[in-house]
């Protein structure tokens, strides 16, 4: 069957950093897409199993944080038998290059997918220089 | 007793060896991450009359998950589409995968295919068959002589 090489299956577990994580549960680094249009940079982030409360998004700085957690509880009075990939909270950073329109920021989470759209600034967009040639 | 081994048994020896060490971990941890043959990796949850089974597929819809129960073997078909990009959109970073996908796994059981039940919430799907009626164990009943 047909399958794209990125479809990878292992989930990628964060490594220890130096704050340390108050939570016993692990902590995996989300699949993302970023990409730029001229108005906006969107952000996709696939997070299967969070629920839509329980995501933090924070921009500090030119920093963006994406914090989701998710229980790791399985179905009620069942033991785990076969395991192929682990449950766990979801953290990642990015670094914005461009000015962000902080009031602007829509996030949207649909069947496990987080989208980001951050629409830019004012200024960074009309900041485009034109070269001419002589 | 005493073998003498030619350097091709020695390997043959270590390739022994490493499978029993293998086997050994098995037994100490059964819980241990499997490699997952195929997307989506499955996680299989077991009570004594049915089984769960889980699998994280985001960016799906529940219409675009197919699922067949045949007996004693699940299957289960998608599809994960990319993006619609506006026009000029430029790619800094691009992780997740799409395309089509299928996975069969065999149960433990035969399964009472009238009462599977699917759930998907939040890019998780989760599978519930239980053991059909005349596959499961009888109990027997120890009477006090």
């Amino acid at each position: 069957m047909a399958e794209s090489k990125a479809m990878e299956v292992r989930k990628e577990e964060m490594l220890p950093e130096q704050s340390e994580r108050t939570r016993e549960t692990r902590c995996f680094i989300p699949r993302s897409d970023v990409y730029e249009t001229a108005d906006e940079i969107v952000v996709v982030m696939d997070i299967p199993g969070v629920e839509q409360d329980q995501i933090d998004i924070s921009l500090e700085k030119n920093i963006l944080t994406i914090n989701a957690y998710c229980d790791p509880q399985g179905p009620d009075g069942y033991s785990l038998a076969f395991a192929e990939y682990e449950v766990g909270d979801y953290e990642r950073s990015f670094r914005l290059s461009d000015q962000i329109d902080r009031d602007k920021i829509q996030a949207e989470y649909k069947n496990g997918v987080l989208r980001l759209i951050l629409p830019k600034a004012a200024e960074a967009r009309k900041r485009k220089i034109e070269v001419k040639v002589k | 007793m005493y073998r003498r081994y030619s350097p091709l048994s020695i390997w043959r020896e270590m390739d022994r060896l490493q499978r029993e060490m293998d086997r050994l971990f098995d037994e100490f941890a059964p819980r241990r991450l499997r490699t997952a043959p195929g997307f989506p990796a499955m996680n299989v949850w077991a009570d004594e009359e049915s089984v769960i089974v889980t699998a994280e597929l985001p960016g799906l819809d529940s219409k675009d998950i197919q699922l067949d129960v045949l007996d004693g073997t699940l299957t289960l078909r998608g599809e994960r589409k990319p993006d619609e990009l506006p026009e000029g959109a430029r790619f800094h970073r691009q992780e997740r995968g799409y395309g089509k996908f299928a996975r069969t796994l065999e149960l433990p059981f035969k399964v009472d295919v009238d009462k599977v039940k699917a759930t998907f919430k939040n890019g998780v799907l989760q599978v519930t068959l239980p053991r059909a009626a005349e596959d499961r164990p009888k109990k027997i009943a120890i009477k006090v002589a």
